[in-house]
């Protein structure tokens, strides 16, 4: 088949700068085939390549005793004791999600959940962080019903519980919204599988369903802005089908088990090439590729077509000769594909054969670790205008705005339509602060939670990337877990738009002082940048999610409150308004500073939680809304009213930092704060719950009235 | 006293149910699709969650036909006990050895969450251990899970006590509330919630454990 010729607008069109393009002709000394072309693009995308975020990853921290593999395999690997391991990551789909919402959110979760069981674990838990445009936008509804339609369809289908999560609901995500999914599998530390090939000669094995001609130039596209073309990218979002994911996983834990896998990497983003080309780099191969025996779904498929399809549900694998037929075996019982596809080479080239021609003929490490790599300008964004008066106002008033919003509404809606129990290990489900699954077959437990508050970090990058990373950190105390690590989702605008650059820039640094200090490393992650439509960004959104351990069952805090019970709040109050849910619920205003967030407090206030577990009934931690959100989600989940004698829409309504409310018994209370007396701790009495009434100070509604406002608020704006 | 469970591509309940069952008292065989035969003396069958053949074309009706089924069919003829579980009742009524049909949740969305279920009979194997009009919570999980038979098919599952289980509201427009029937010789059981979700302490419920134990006490006692 005859090749186009290379045009500068085919080279534009592939996302390649012309000084990127002069890079390819001097490594090559010659002009690229197309084929060749499209596997660069493919390659030094910024998705693939990280080009513009590369530097700047470096300086978080990645190491701790419990971390068995950071950043730069598959997912991220952490000691749980025992033997035994937690992966996980997070990953964005967000161009694709909104280009086809139901197969962009599925394969979304697909594509995490092959990276967790391509590293040999069992997926035992999901969450989801979603971020839609204003309500009122006209394709924010068919967004929303989409996103959760694909992530339920998929991860119900395979059989992962969904645990946790967060949906948002910003105007500057009207023309961008946020998909980013997160999955977690439990491996023993002996048995974790890397994508580093070893070993000349080896047969390189292709796995799953077959290839096709969707998804073609995907991560291409999701390393562009969008403008009023959007709809002719419809065909670069791949199609999922989480049946064959469900086989693939179990034939690969069958294979794993069957000592066959010299390494094994998923087939993500730009599939065949990208997943090749990482197995031979890390090893310091060359990799020989016959397109000929690739197991095609369609007939006439070119050779630029099969490398760069993200067909979903494949992987690719190093094999020990002597078990090809026992491996073969295994795929033949899941009814999946298995071919040798190609074959380990000592030389630095990528060489793709089909239809007995040369297609491409590439120095390897030039596609991957070689990759072009950019130190972009970046200046600090400017503050945000300073914050003004804000009127007192009636506390259940204000309460009411902010559960009638469809961003602090319950979402029972969403949640409800994902399988949050099947594999019957699920200790919460979805609904308050983070979820808890218990690690089969033993007492221990492992506990997940998804946070970042956005307009703190386009108020303040730094201390909004610290306070991603603190919320998060407190969600784990609050159920009683030990905080083990964490993986970041960064999503943000431009990066070739300095201020853009600046807001990256600062996040990362307050990610990093946060996870230092709260000893939860970073050890994997994923970068979305260019989510702009018509060159308006979205909110920076540095999603972080935590992994932590309940070492034993009974250390868990589970609530619910109980009647009679003693509301405590720990922490210092000192009423910070500025970026407030309550600013931008009730007035839509996003003025002042983000709360400064002290990390010494969160470690201190962190520790003493975890100490005195045994005391606590029920635990959250307030964030969004303060201390009168706080109160009325401990007292929803316990379908009972309460009680708060403290006054002031600063005091009610302010979101300083490093702060729990806890729910115990009164002489429990007593005991508490007696220990907080003695830590030289900052804890007060705040209420009670209890009766039919909640009541804010002066100001009380009937409970019964604001659970109904709470839980039919979302629907009644979406369903 | 022997349990199997069936496993389909797509099942993805079946480790739930066997170690449910296992809990109970019981020696468990995990039973691939394309076998032809049961392990010998088995007194249970279970077909599990999970989306068999990924709900392809309808949800349990390729599994219907896989050659497990058959064994599975020829058991319940021969007077063994069945139970279905979520897609697992879905794959009973495409294999005719219950009436009626799973058909798509009336809000046309997955449901997942716990509910009141009022078992309706004590009077099989799997309710023994129920009180009649006692008030479960369990969890349900489904797509499709909204029971239709015609009308003379309902009333003659009423009149003959077959109903075993009703939601106690309305939560996915089946007909008359039903959550799970009995087979007329009261020996295979299908229902769309799930008690294995619902068997320890740990999963916040343990309304389901008395199914498993009540199944456990009839086999040991035959």
């Amino acid at each position: 088949m005859q090749e186009p010729v290379l045009s500068p607008d085919l080279i534009a069109a592939h996302g390649l700068k012309p000084d990127e393009y002069q890079r390819i002709l001097d490594i090559l000394g010659r002009a690229p085939t197309f084929t060749e072309l499209g596997i660069f693009s493919a390659m030094w995308n910024e998705h693939c390549s990280y080009k513009s975020s590369k530097v700047h990853l470096r300086t978080l921290p990645t190491t701790g005793p419990q971390v068995i593999c950071g950043p730069g395999e598959n997912a991220g690997v952490v000691d749980i004791g025992d033997g035994q391991a937690v992966i996980f990551k997070m990953e964005s789909h967000n161009h694709p999600s909104y280009i086809e919402p139901y197969q962009g959110a599925a394969t979304g979760v697909g594509g995490i959940l092959r990276d967790v069981f391509t590293m040999g674990a069992r997926p035992i838990a999901a969450m989801n962080s979603l971020s839609f445009g204003a309500v009122s936008h006209w394709k924010t509804r068919q967004l929303v019903h989409g996103v959760v339609e694909g992530v339920g369809g998929y991860g119900n289908a395979f059989g992962v519980p969904t645990v946790g999560g967060e949906v948002r609901f910003h105007p500057a995500y009207n023309g961008n919204c946020l998909v980013n999914a997160f999955a977690a599998g439990l491996a023993d530390t002996d048995k974790i599988f890397y994508s580093t090939a070893s070993g000349i000669g080896m047969p390189v094995v292709y796995l799953g369903a077959k290839t096709g001609r969707d998804g073609v130039g995907g991560a291409t596209m999701a390393s562009a802005e969008f403008d009023e073309t959007i709809e002719e990218k419809r065909p670069t979002v791949q199609v999922g089908d989480p049946f064959t994911e469900k086989r693939l996983l179990e034939a690969c834990l069958e294979l794993m088990a069957s000592g066959a896998v010299i390494s094994i990497q998923d087939m993500g983003a730009a599939g065949l090439t990208c997943s090749a080309v990482e197995m031979g780099d890390k090893g310091g191969l060359g990799i020989t590729l016959n397109l000929d025996r690739v197991p095609q779904r369609e007939p006439g498929m070119t050779a630029y077509e099969m490398m760069l399809s993200e067909s979903q549900e494949r992987m690719l694998m190093v094999l020990r000769p002597e078990k090809e037929a026992e491996a073969k075996a295994i795929f033949d019982k899941w009814d999946l594909d298995f071919a040798v596809v190609g074959e380990t080479t000592a030389d630095d080239r990528f060489l793709i054969l089909h239809g007995n021609e040369v297609r491409a003929d590439l120095p390897l490490s030039q596609l991957s670790s070689q990759a072009p790599e950019y130190n972009r300008p970046w200046v600090t964004p400017p503050a945000p205008a300073p914050l003004g008066n804000v009127p007192e106002v009636d506390a259940i008033d204000a309460l009411r705005a902010l559960i009638g919003s469809v961003n602090y509404a319950s979402k029972h809606w969403v949640y409800e339509q994902y399988d949050a129990q099947v594999m019957a290990d699920t200790i919460r489900a979805p609904g308050l602060g983070a979820g808890i699954v218990r690690v089969h077959g033993t007492g221990k437990a492992l506990a997940f939670t998804s946070d970042v508050t956005p307009r703190y970090v386009k108020a303040n990058p730094v201390e909004g990337g610290k306070q991603a990373v603190a919320e998060a950190f407190r969600n784990l105390i609050a159920v009683g877990a030990k905080p083990l690590a964490t993986t970041d989702n960064l999503n943000f605008g431009n990066p070739e738009k300095p201020e853009i650059m600046g807001q990256f820039v600062g996040a990362i640094q307050g990610i990093g002082a946060a996870c230092m200090a709260l000893d939860t490393p970073i050890v994997s992650g994923n970068v979305s940048l260019y989510n702009e439509t018509d060159g308006q960004p979205i909110l920076p959104t540095p999603t972080i999610c935590a992994v932590g351990i309940i070492e034993t069952l009974d250390r868990a805090i589970l609530g619910p409150a109980q009647s009679g019970d003693t509301l405590l709040l720990l922490g210092e109050t000192r009423g910070h308004l500025g970026q407030s849910a309550l600013l931008a619920e009730m007035w839509n205003r996003a003025e002042g500073d983000a709360p400064p967030v002290d990390l010494v407090a969160e470690v201190a206030h962190g520790a003493f939680i975890r100490e005195h577990h045994a005391l606590t009934r029920a635990c959250t931690d307030l964030s969004d809304g303060g201390l009168a959100l706080a109160v009325f989600e401990l007292a929803a989940a316990a379908e009972r009213g309460a009680e708060i004698t403290v006054t002031g829409t600063a005091t009610l309504f302010g979101e300083d930092q490093a702060r729990y409310l806890i729910a115990t018994s009164p002489a429990q209370a007593a005991t508490l704060q007696q220990a907080a007396t003695a830590a030289g701790l900052p804890m007060t009495e705040v209420g009670r719950i209890g009766g039919t009434t909640f009541r804010l100070g002066d100001s009380a509604a009937p409970m019964a009235d604001l659970l109904a406002l709470y839980r039919g608020a979302f629907a009644a704006a979406l369903a | 006293m022997l349990a199997a469970v069936t496993v389909f591509p797509g099942s993805n309940c079946d480790r739930d149910l066997k170690c449910a069952l296992e809990a109970a008292g019981f020696k468990v065989a995990m039973v691939w699709h394309k076998d032809t035969a049961l392990p010998p003396g088995v007194d249970l069958v279970g077909v599990p969650g999970g989306f068999s053949f990924g709900d392809y074309l309808r949800c349990g009706a390729i599994a219907a036909q896989a050659p497990v089924m058959r064994a599975v069919a020829d058991h319940a003829a021969r007077g063994g006990y069945v139970l279905g579980i979520c897609n697992g009742f879905q794959v009973l009524t495409e294999t005719r050895l219950l009436p009626g049909a799973l058909m798509r949740n009336a809000g046309l969305k997955f449901i997942c969450k716990t509910v009141d279920l009022v078992v309706e009979t004590p009077d099989s194997a799997f309710t023994a251990g129920y009180g009649r009009g006692q008030v479960l919570r369990i969890p349900i999980a489904h797509h499709d899970g909204n029971y239709q038979a015609d009308t003379d098919t309902l009333d003659r599952l009423e009149g003959e006590g077959r109903v075993a289980f009703r939601y106690g509201t309305d939560v996915n427009g089946a007909a008359r509330q039903i959550a799970g029937v009995l087979s007329d010789n009261r020996r295979v059981l299908g229902m769309m919630p799930h008690p294995e979700r619902a068997a320890e302490t740990a999963h916040g419920s343990t309304d389901g454990r008395q199914m498993f134990a009540a199944l456990a006490g009839t086999l040991v006692a035959a």
